[in-house]
């Protein structure tokens, strides 16, 4: 089942989208997509440190022995994820305040470790730099999906810049209050995994 | 001590972890489905809180601030930039031993948490409460507090949620919905019921 580069890419954003299909890295998906700027920056992040981790993973397979893999791994991205926290903390002060602990949370992000884990350990470094660029694109995809529903839904806005003016603006929209709650982020994707367990019954669970 | 206290409760309630903050959902999803299994994977998180995040705390203060390395005759180094590594490295060192004494000592335990420990290496609630406890300064005592508060609160919403999702079995809902759709609304109306303790 060899895929070539270009597959690998669009099928991880697709067919195989880490959040909405393996449901996995979704802590963070929810805690940061009240706003567009935040979700854009963390799937930025997220990218970067699952392409890189993959590639860095990769290249060194063979001289990883297998009994303490895990924590070779976890070394690696956690080495990434400060390189990327100190970079934000740098040149995007405000931004990283608002992320908080997020991006610290890379580390046990759920996407990061299974794709080094089960893609990058028994793949060449190309391939496997592909597939993370694929899976973090994925994990992006549904996290600015989530984002723009609620931030253009919930205050009106998108990144910041008022789109729907409200009421308390003199405009005409009232704004939707659920929406800023945090739980209304566990709404957004069971509708996503609705739709997308409608369109492809494959993947429905059974009774 | 009162507010070592309220640091506990709030913690369990208003800012509960997997509900407020969404950190832990990969294991919060998946091990929900029963209610025993979900009492196994609450205690594991809880034990390890009350142990790691007290213990991070140690290694914060008298490691990693600037001028902490002050007792070894190193005044001025700044290490908070290897926090991160720390941390993890902290909680998977200490979920091998926590394993290993446990299956040495009391074997019953070991067999009713023995599944979920490794698991919860790579859990961000772990995580998270470590780098809580960095963000808000607390002390040594606080973080024992919050520990304790913190791991209780998974435990009430892992146990509660798996309560909610054996009754669902014998719902009818739409195929689509079945399973893991329905345990998102499920978990979103329990965040939200929660928000209501917020005025407490």
């Amino acid at each position: 089942m060899a895929e070539t580069n270009r597959e690998l890419l669009t099928n991880s954003i697709l067919k195989r989208n880490p959040i909405a299909l393996l449901v996995l890295g979704i802590c963070s998906a929810l805690a940061v997509t009240g706003q567009l700027s935040t979700a854009l920056v963390m799937s930025i992040c997220l990218t970067l440190v699952t392409a890189f981790s993959s590639l860095t993973i990769s290249i060194v397979r063979f001289q990883i022995p297998n009994s303490v893999r895990i924590g070779i791994q976890i070394t690696i991205i956690a080495t990434l994820v400060i390189l990327v926290d100190e970079i934000l903390k740098a040149f995007f002060f405000e931004l990283s305040k608002q992320l908080s602990i997020f991006v610290g949370l890379i580390i046990t992000n759920c996407i990061v470790m299974g794709r080094a884990e089960g893609f990058a350990m028994s793949n060449p470094p190309v391939a496997s730099f592909m597939d993370g660029i694929g899976n973090g694109l994925g994990y992006s995809l549904i996290l600015m999906l989530v984002a723009f529903i609620r931030e253009l839904f919930g205050s009106g806005t998108l990144f910041g810049v008022e789109i729907l003016q409200l009421t308390t603006n003199g405009g005409w929209y009232i704004r939707n209050g659920m929406l800023v709650l945090p739980a209304s982020g566990f709404f957004i994707i069971a509708t996503i995994i609705w739709i997308i367990r409608t369109l492809d019954p494959q993947q429905q669970e059974k009774q | 001590m009162g507010h070592h206290f309220d640091i506990i409760i709030r913690s369990i309630f208003m800012e509960n972890l997997p509900l407020s903050f969404f950190l832990g959902m990969c294991t919060f999803l998946a091990i929900s489905k029963q209610v025993k299994a979900a009492v196994g994977l609450g205690s594991a998180v809880l034990v390890l809180q009350i142990i790691t995040v007290p213990l991070n705390n140690l290694i914060l203060n008298y490691l990693l601030k600037p001028g902490a390395f002050a007792w070894a005759g190193f005044g001025d180094i700044d290490l908070t930039f290897l926090g991160l590594l720390t941390y993890i490295a902290i909680i998977a060192a200490t979920v091998q031993i926590l394993e290993m004494v446990l299956d040495r000592f009391i074997p019953t335990l070991y067999n009713t948490l023995g599944i979920f420990l490794p698991l919860l290496t790579v859990n961000c609630a772990i995580l998270g409460a470590s780098l809580f406890m960095v963000e808000r300064n607390y002390t040594f005592t606080e973080s024992v507090a919050y520990g304790i508060g913190a791991g209780g609160g998974f435990f009430l919403a892992v146990v509660a949620l798996a309560g909610i999702r054996e009754k669902l079995e014998y719902a009818n809902p739409p195929p689509g919905l079945r399973g893991l759709g329905l345990t998102f609304v499920s978990a979103g109306l329990m965040a939200i019921a929660f928000m209501g303790l917020a005025g407490l």
